[in-house]
């Protein structure tokens, strides 16, 4: 799990141009990491990519923070082969 | 009696050199920036070659979260933008933003966005396609991002009319101040569309020089060899303000701007009309707007892009228009060194005529060996010339027959 959330991180960090140290569980994307609504957009498309899955608009909406970003990753990775 | 339009800050970002030091240099040099295309692998294209923009890194001007929002065209705009701001020393602050427009326009925008884009939407379907795709790269883009970053308020525009989009955008941008509806306008063209489809399109219409080996000397304007012109990229950006506004917060002032003409060929979507007929019409025009005559010219910053149809029939145009005092006038084209910048050609030109007055220097046309056959005015062959003038003109004709002339003149209190 913990590699999840350094992927996730990394992403936001990339994603948002954002320094690691401020990418906390807790940050939201909009109020403490500076995104407008087209950048959480694109963010959640990058997390897709990053992990292979796709989450529907509804689900996306929900995602407002890292740590949220995170859990849903997270409970929805296509489970790799053994 | 009608508000005067000065220009007080220019910035630029050419195949030339990036920031007005280093372009201006190259003119006065009489250095060329055309090279083999490196964009792209040019090797299947019939012209392989073009002015990029070279050394210029947006890193300079903006964070890379902001710079991966834009197309190439918006970042040569913003930076030409935000060069022409700081040498205007013009602070927009907040009792003036209401009267700072921005008029930057481009005659193609987002070309090689959209080309990558599309491949994804091919490639990986519809729910890949970035939030960002249609602000990243529609044309009147630069004027928002411009607008944006300084907190200007006013008139906001981007003009889209092919080759005149520079001259047109910088026209009206000064008719706005005349109006009334603005104080200072931030004027001018940007263009990158060194892409698949640019090179290609522009091949396919058999606009391009296909002088492949021999890159440096493919922009030849009036040569009798000229073969077409070479496409360039970059931008070129003014701040215009009115008289009175510059003078009371003691602005250096580079030139007036007196007239702008436009005209129509009504004619062909490529071809210019016989003996530059819709030329003529334009800088007559515009010297009549100007208020000032013919005999007053000293010198033209040419559209002259290298083509066998366009150098002529500007040449034509001349003499219709100047009469026995065309052969007394000069006339250069700064594309010979430049390429065409399309719709930042007028951007970069109006900083070139600006500095032309403001300095006493004439940009040469270089790689004009042997002036074709009717092509018979002083095109300041191959070197720049000292010269003291006192009223220049600035043409620019586009795709569809829309032309567009301004008059620039030194300036006097």
């Amino acid at each position: 799990m913990d590699n999840v959330a350094e992927r996730v991180k990394k992403v936001v960090v990339e994603q948002l141009g954002v320094n690691e140290d401020e990418v906390t569980n807790e940050a939201s994307f909009v109020d403490d990491l500076g995104a407008d609504s087209l950048d959480t957009v694109e963010l959640v498309m990058a997390l897709e990519e990053e992990f292979d899955c796709e989450i529907p608009d509804e689900e996306a909406e929900k995602i407002a923070t890292v740590q949220q970003a995170i859990d849903y990753v997270s409970a929805h990775m296509p489970t790799k082969d053994a | 009696m009608k508000r005067r339009v000065v220009i007080t800050g220019l910035g630029i970002v050419s195949p030339i050199g990036v920031g007005v030091p280093a372009a201006w240099e190259s003119i006065i040099q009489g250095r060329s920036g055309i090279g083999r295309v490196t964009r792209i692998d040019p090797s299947a294209y019939a012209s392989q070659i073009a002015g990029e923009v070279r050394g210029f890194d947006i890193g300079q001007y903006l964070s890379m979260k902001e710079a991966r929002k834009m197309d190439l065209f918006i970042h040569y705009g913003l930076a030409a933008a935000m060069e022409a701001i700081a040498d205007s020393g013009l602070h927009i602050s907040a009792n003036i933003a209401e009267r700072v427009g921005v008029s930057i326009g481009s005659g193609i925008g987002g070309l090689p966005g959209i080309e990558s884009e599309h491949q994804i939407v091919t490639e990986s379907g519809p729910r890949r396609i970035s939030p960002f795709f249609i602000p990243r790269c529609i044309v009147n883009m630069v004027s928002g991002h411009v607008s944006i970053m300084y907190g200007a308020k006013g008139p906001n525009i981007a003009m889209a009319t092919a080759c005149s989009t520079g001259t047109h955008s910088i026209g009206e941008a000064a008719r706005f101040i005349e109006y009334g509806d603005a104080d200072v306008m931030i004027a001018g063209g940007a263009e990158a569309a060194i892409s698949p489809l640019g090179l290609g399109g522009f091949s396919a219409a058999r606009a391009l020089s296909t002088r492949n080996d021999d890159p440096e000397k493919a922009s030849r304007p009036w040569d009798k060899d000229r073969d077409g012109f070479v496409l360039g990229e970059g931008a070129g950006v003014l701040v215009l303000e009115e008289h009175d506004f510059a003078l009371r917060r003691g602005a250096r002032i580079y030139a007036e701007l007196p007239g702008y003409g436009m005209s129509s060929d009504a004619y062909h979507m490529t071809q210019p009309t016989p003996a530059g007929e819709g030329a003529a019409r334009c800088m007559r025009a515009a010297l009549r707007n100007a208020g000032v005559a013919p005999e007053m010219v000293g010198y033209i910053n040419a559209h002259g892009t290298s083509t066998p149809l366009g150098d002529r029939s500007e040449s034509d145009a001349v003499h219709t228009v100047f009469g026995e005092h065309a052969r007394r006038l000069a006339m250069s084209s700064t594309k010979s060194m430049t390429g065409h910048l399309l719709g930042a050609a007028g951007g970069v030109e109006a900083v070139f005529t600006s500095l032309t007055l403001h300095r006493g220097v004439l940009p040469p046309t270089i790689n004009l060996d042997q002036a074709d056959e009717g092509c018979d005015l002083d095109y300041v062959p191959h070197q720049a010339r000292k010269a003291e003038v006192e009223v220049a003109l600035s043409n620019s004709f586009g795709f569809g027959g829309t032309n567009s002339s301004l008059v620039f003149r030194r300036f006097k209190v």
